[in-house]
């Protein structure tokens, strides 16, 4: 490893590298989000240049690998629909009430085009009108209940 | 710092100054929580941090997530998070900490906040509210699922048409039902009596005859007319449907075209409005027409004998309640068949016009599987549906085969106990093996009718949607434009991507400004705030001291001559392309511009010369002749305002100079914002503005930013590096 990664009093990752340079306000970018989460992660500057490029997270120091996955959760958010417990019309726009992994909340759809399935099997992702995806990930593996209601909408 | 306050908790109630419901925990779970700001702190739950100069607050998201953060200056206090839809409270949040914190050190009251106005509809907003109270409601409310209905809206100006339909269809159905009705005299009164030994009335037969022949006529001639007449009002209120929904497509911002699939919009209005207007002309007609046929057998029926008309309606209950089963079923089906198709025809109208790209890859085979998928998915569903549907029509003959049966059984169990005549069972017979076919007929309009509530919906979703750029409720009137523009802290974001932050720039009428920066840095982000493309997030953009979401946005952009990035023509003769913008223009007038472009030349060479096709999206010209020709549209317009975003870059170094040339005596006079990624083109600009991330980092002339060294000198040399001697690979980035 040629780079050290801490964390400063304001919260941001200083990533100083081998010959010495620092850079603050490091970030750290899954390259395929969807497909590849765990692997293939970029440290990428405040200006968004890259930095760093990590194939995988294995053999990191444990610090190290600690900081970049806490900041990976501060930054990402992305919860995943467990259960659809139930959508106000099927008629968009539509405001569902979901369990996530992230706990219960409402989102609404304005229209069936922002879901988009993904490759895997049955998985989705849902934007809602703020701009934020919600994550199926495999639809199949829903309860009865909320498949039916997904159904209306595919 | 500790962070639980010394002091003593001030009377909370009345002095909080604003307050900021959070969503999200540190560990981005959902919560609900609220920090509160007073004139003296910023409270959290149990923690409390002093409001002093030292502190301050930050916010900025990313994925859809806002983060504000209170640290005072040497490490962070505080962050809180939030999902977007609280970002506007957030930011009154941070202004009115500003605020507070500012009299800290004047010592004096805050000034009194400025009235904030609705960014979408400008009206203002009241101040204990964070958003447009009117535009938030909007956004959620679901079109009502009785969606046909609103198909009235299109039939109101056929009122009386319609009206003159339906008395026709109540008379057509009546003389249909008289025939039946005239078996039973002509059983009883003659053919029994003759069996029994009486001689054939044969007045009677000829008067009973007559009347059968002539309300079979009359029956056909009321049909006749009636068809024709509702035929033509639903192939008007279909014609009407589709361009409505057309003309309202073309009003939609481009951020609802971005998100919609060509295929599928294509599919909406045109075989979707279709199958509204066949519904409306074929079904609901048939539908109408048996209904009443239905009552009025019914009517005819109890009047002849209560009981065997009550037996004879026996199955109706029954099929009403089987049609009510199937119904939500088939209505989920075919909203879904129609999805289907549309993504079936989304495939065509994405592979077709990249063929090219298709053929190079040597991808067709890859290509027809997709659409052998999109094939086999709408066959599955089809399918699925067919399941339920293709039980259903059996089920209902089999109820009115029954049904007959009965009838039968009963009617000879009444003339055996002579409470009827044979002449009443036969009128009976053939009133129901009417009313049973219309019966059937009628069971499968719940099918139609579904497919029309769906395509209903599809259009309707169209129709309900409000355009993001919307027309001013109350349009100011745009005053002479002279050019100027002031753009006063934009912000702008692609969903919850933020590409332009805080951009602030002055130009002044007739002024040349050259907009460089990397790629992606937001330039053509700016040209389609300008052009009102998009609205600003925040911020805004004036002319003439008026805010461009209170003028109209057809008359603001009659002032702006744009040549894009990616150029597109129409299909139709190079005269015609050029004229786009001003059809009745002159052939001098086209010249003269084609001239300006530096297109005249090449234009000659064409086969027709103005009159040669261009071909669909201009396939038959190259980059750079279409890119002339988008010059020359622009210019013909004779626009305050030019903005050319990359006009040139697809044409070789001469002829660019030479429409550098040519552009010089045009741009006179004129504002002219132009972006260009090869830096010579725009040395003549007034001032260079230099993006760098979504932010202006600089403004100068050219050799004022040489000087400087800064962003603009590095992205200058790395040009002209690039021209004396290919950079090594790689070399790019570093001077980027
Ligand atoms: N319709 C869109 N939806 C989402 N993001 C977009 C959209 N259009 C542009 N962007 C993003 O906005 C950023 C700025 O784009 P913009 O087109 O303004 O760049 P530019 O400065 O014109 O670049 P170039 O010099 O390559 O033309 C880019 O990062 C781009 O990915
Ligand atoms: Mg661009």
């Amino acid at each position: 490893m040629n780079f050290q990664l801490t964390r400063n009093a304001f919260g941001r990752l200083v990533l100083t590298t081998a010959e010495g340079a620092v850079h603050e306000g490091v970030v750290p970018v899954r390259a395929f989000a969807l497909t590849a989460p765990e692997e293939d992660i970029a440290l990428v500057s405040a200006e968004g240049k890259e930095l760093v490029w990590l194939p995988t997270l294995e053999g990191l120091p444990e610090a190290t690998r600690a900081l970049i996955r806490e900041e990976l959760a501060r930054r990402e958010f992305m919860p995943e629909i467990r259960r659809i417990v139930a959508v106000s019309s099927f008629a968009t726009p539509s405001t569902w009430t979901v369990d996530t992994d992230r706990g219960p909340t409402t989102l609404v759809l304005k229209s069936e085009d922002d879901i988009r399935r993904l490759k895997g099997p049955g998985s989705l992702l849902i934007a809602d009108s703020q701009g934020i995806h919600y994550l199926i990930r495999d639809r199949r593996a829903l309860d009865a209940a909320s498949q039916k209601l997904l159904k209306r909408f595919l | 710092m500790s962070a639980s306050s010394t002091l003593p908790q001030p009377p909370a109630t009345a002095e909080v100054v604003a307050t900021l419901d959070i969503d999200l925990d540190e560990r981005l779970n959902f919560t609900s929580d609220r920090i509160v700001l007073t004139p003296r702190e910023i409270r959290h739950g149990e923690r409390a941090w002093p409001l002093s100069t030292k502190l301050s607050l930050t916010h900025h998201d990313h994925a859809g997530v806002g983060t504000l953060e209170l640290s005072d200056g040497e490490r962070l206090l505080a962050a809180w998070r939030y999902t977007l839809g609280r970002n506007p409270a957030a930011l009154k949040f941070e202004r009115e900490f500003n605020r507070w914190k500012e009299c800290l050190t004047s010592g004096k009251p805050p000034a009194e906040p400025a009235e904030t106005k609705c960014p979408i509809c400008q009206a203002p907003i009241p101040p204990d509210e964070e958003e447009c109270p009117n535009c938030a409601r909007e956004l959620h409310t679901p079109p009502s699922t009785w969606v046909l209905l609103r198909l009235w809206r299109f039939a109101v100006p056929y009122k009386g048409m319609l009206f003159a339909g339906f008395l026709l269809t109540l008379a057509a159905t009546a003389a249909t039902l008289v025939p039946p009705y005239l078996t039973m005299p002509l059983m009883d009164d003659v053919l029994i009596p003759y069996q029994n030994g009486q001689p054939i009335d044969w007045a009677k037969v000829a008067w009973l005859l007559g009347g059968l022949l002539g309300a079979a006529l009359l029956a056909w001639a009321l049909g006749w007319a009636r068809t024709y007449i509702l035929a033509l009002v639903s192939e008007r209120i279909g014609a009407d449907l589709r361009t409505t929904t057309y003309e309202h497509l073309l009003k939609l911002s481009l951020e609802y075209f971005g998100g919609k699939r060509t295929g599928d919009l294509m599919a909406r209005i045109g075989s979707e409005t279709d199958r509204i207007n066949v519904f409306l002309s074929l079904h609901l007609l048939d539908f109408a027409t048996d209904v009443l046929m239905i009552a009025m057998t019914a009517v005819i029926l109890f009047s002849i004998h209560p009981w065997l008309a009550l037996i004879t309606l026996l199955p109706l209950p029954i099929i009403a309640w089987l049609i009510h089963i199937v119904r939500d079923k088939l209505r989920t089906g075919f909203e879904q068949i129609d999805r289907v198709w549309a993504e079936v025809t989304s495939v065509l109208a994405d592979t077709i016009p990249g063929i090219r790209v298709v053929k190079a890859f040597a991808q067709e085979a890859r290509e027809a599987q997709r659409f052998r998928e999109a094939n086999r998915h709408n066959l599955e569903v089809n399918d699925r549906l067919n399941r339920v549907w293709s039980l259903f029509a059996p089920t209902v003959g089999l109820l009115t085969e029954v049904g007959v049966l009965v009838v039968w059984v009963f009617g000879i169990w009444l003339i055996a106990k002579d409470t009827i005549t044979v002449g009443v069972l036969t009128a009976f017979l053939a009133y129901i093996s009417r009313f049973y076919t219309r019966l059937d007929s009628m069971s499968r309009i719940v099918s139609v009718t579904q497919k029309a509530a769906a395509g209903a919906k599809r259009i309707f979703d169209i129709l309900d949607h409000v355009s993001s750029v919307p027309e001013p409720k109350t349009p100011a009137p745009l005053p002479p434009v002279k050019g100027g523009i002031e753009i006063d802290d934009v912000h702008f974001r692609y969903g919850n991507r933020a590409i332009l932050r805080g951009v602030s720039l002055t130009i002044r009428p007739g002024e040349m400004i050259g907009l460089v920066g990397h790629s992606g840095s937001g330039k053509s982000t700016l040209v389609n705030l300008i052009c009102r493309f998009y609205d600003v997030s925040e911020g805004a953009i004036r002319v003439e001291g008026v805010d461009l979401r209170n003028v109209p946005v057809a008359e603001w952009r009659r002032h702006i001559g744009l040549v894009l990035q990616e150029p597109f023509l129409f299909f139709g003769t190079i005269a015609e392309n050029i004229a786009y913008g001003k059809p009745n223009a002159t052939r001098e007038e086209i010249v003269a511009a084609a001239r300006a472009a530096h297109a005249h030349e090449f234009i000659l060479k064409q086969p027709f010369g103005y009159d040669s096709l261009v071909g669909e999206r201009g396939q038959s010209l190259s980059g750079g002749e279409r890119q002339r020709i988008s010059i020359a549209r622009a210019l013909l317009i004779d626009p305050k305002i030019l903005i050319l975003d990359e006009a040139t870059s697809a044409v070789d170094t001469e002829t660019e100079f030479e429409i550098q040339q040519a552009l010089n005596n045009l741009i006179r006079g004129r504002t002219t914002i132009a972006i260009a990624h090869r830096l010579s083109t725009l040395r003549r600009a007034d001032r260079l503005v230099v993006m760098d991330r979504g932010q202006i980092v600089e403004i100068g002339h050219h050799d004022e930013l040489m000087e400087k060294q800064g962003h603009y000198w590095r992205l200058y040399m790395a040009q002209s590096k690039q021209l004396d001697a290919p950079p090594p690979l790689g070399a790019e980035e570093e001077a980027a």
